[in-house]
């Protein structure tokens, strides 16, 4: 069969699936939205426990960061991750299942340039332009005196 | 019933929060390495314009937990630095404020690579 490169795209758009996004949306806000809900639950069981707001959230950030951790090594966070897309992802939760992840997978590399590089595969972006936004900005704020 | 309000609103803004980068995913062809990565970059602009930290005291955990809250800490961390030391604080500012995150990530995960064997492959 001799096809062009359009009608192949066109026969693969109508053998394929519809790209069930509404259904992925919903996933990603339910699962996103429990995720944080569930960070609210910590912050007010550390403020219960005498801590201020302030350090009560990072305390919940950190236990999210645990268990996010814990259910990568026990293989259940890409299971949940499959179903809920980015509301797995966009939490703190998918920040820490992205450095364990390789962490395990690449462990088998050796500690020092399979475990220990391949952690920061995507964190490893993440803390590169986020800590240098955060220093343009620094720098905004100390030249213009808007601290 | 304050307490419930706040859960319920962690919950829808959070919620939110995620189905935008869930869109970023369908529609556009955006990584989720780049999605984290934007959402960060952007938690310091919101953050540093002073919109972030209203939504925050708006949502608790819904605003704080998304990767754009760990931004926003980034922002109130340079802004907090400088206050108190000046000039080398837009430098130390960033990392201090992220420590306790990244050193868990990092840490939790190194043990988590000691204990649990990887995912079989096939």
């Amino acid at each position: 069969m001799n096809l062009t490169k359009e009608e192949y795209n066109e026969m693969t758009k109508k053998a394929s699936p519809p790209s069930p996004a509404a259904k992925n949306i919903t996933m990603a806000f339910l699962i996103g939205g429990l995720i944080c809900a569930v960070g609210q639950v910590l912050i007010f069981a550390y403020q219960n426990a005498g801590m201020d707001s302030e350090l009560a959230a990072g305390a919940a950030s950190i236990t999210l960061v645990f268990l996010s951790v814990l259910l990568t090594g026990l293989n259940s966070y890409d299971n949940i991750a499959k179903v809920a897309g980015a509301g797995t992802l966009v939490p703190i939760t998918g920040f820490a299942n992205s450095v364990a992840a390789p962490a395990l997978e690449f462990k088998s590399e050796g500690f020092i340039l399979g475990l220990g590089a391949k952690m920061f595969i995507i964190a490893g972006p993440v803390i590169v332009y986020g800590v240098s936004a955060s220093i343009i900005y620094g720098l905004i704020v100390y030249l213009f005196g808007l601290y | 019933m304050e307490t419930f309000w706040m859960m319920l609103k962690a919950f829808l803004v959070g919620g939110v929060i995620c189905a935008i980068g869930q869109i970023f995913i369908d529609y556009t062809k955006l990584t989720p390495a780049r999605i984290l990565t934007c959402y960060v970059v952007l938690g310091v602009v919101l953050g540093g314009i002073g919109l972030y930290p209203r939504l925050v005291e708006f949502a608790g955990a819904g605003a704080s937990v998304p990767l754009l809250g760990f931004g926003n800490t980034l922002a109130k961390g340079v802004r907090e630095a400088i206050q108190t030391d000046g000039l080398i604080g837009v430098l130390t500012g960033g990392f201090t404020a992220a420590a306790a995150g990244i050193a868990a990530a990092l840490f939790f995960s190194l043990l988590a690579a000691l204990i649990f064997k990887p995912k079989e492959k096939g």
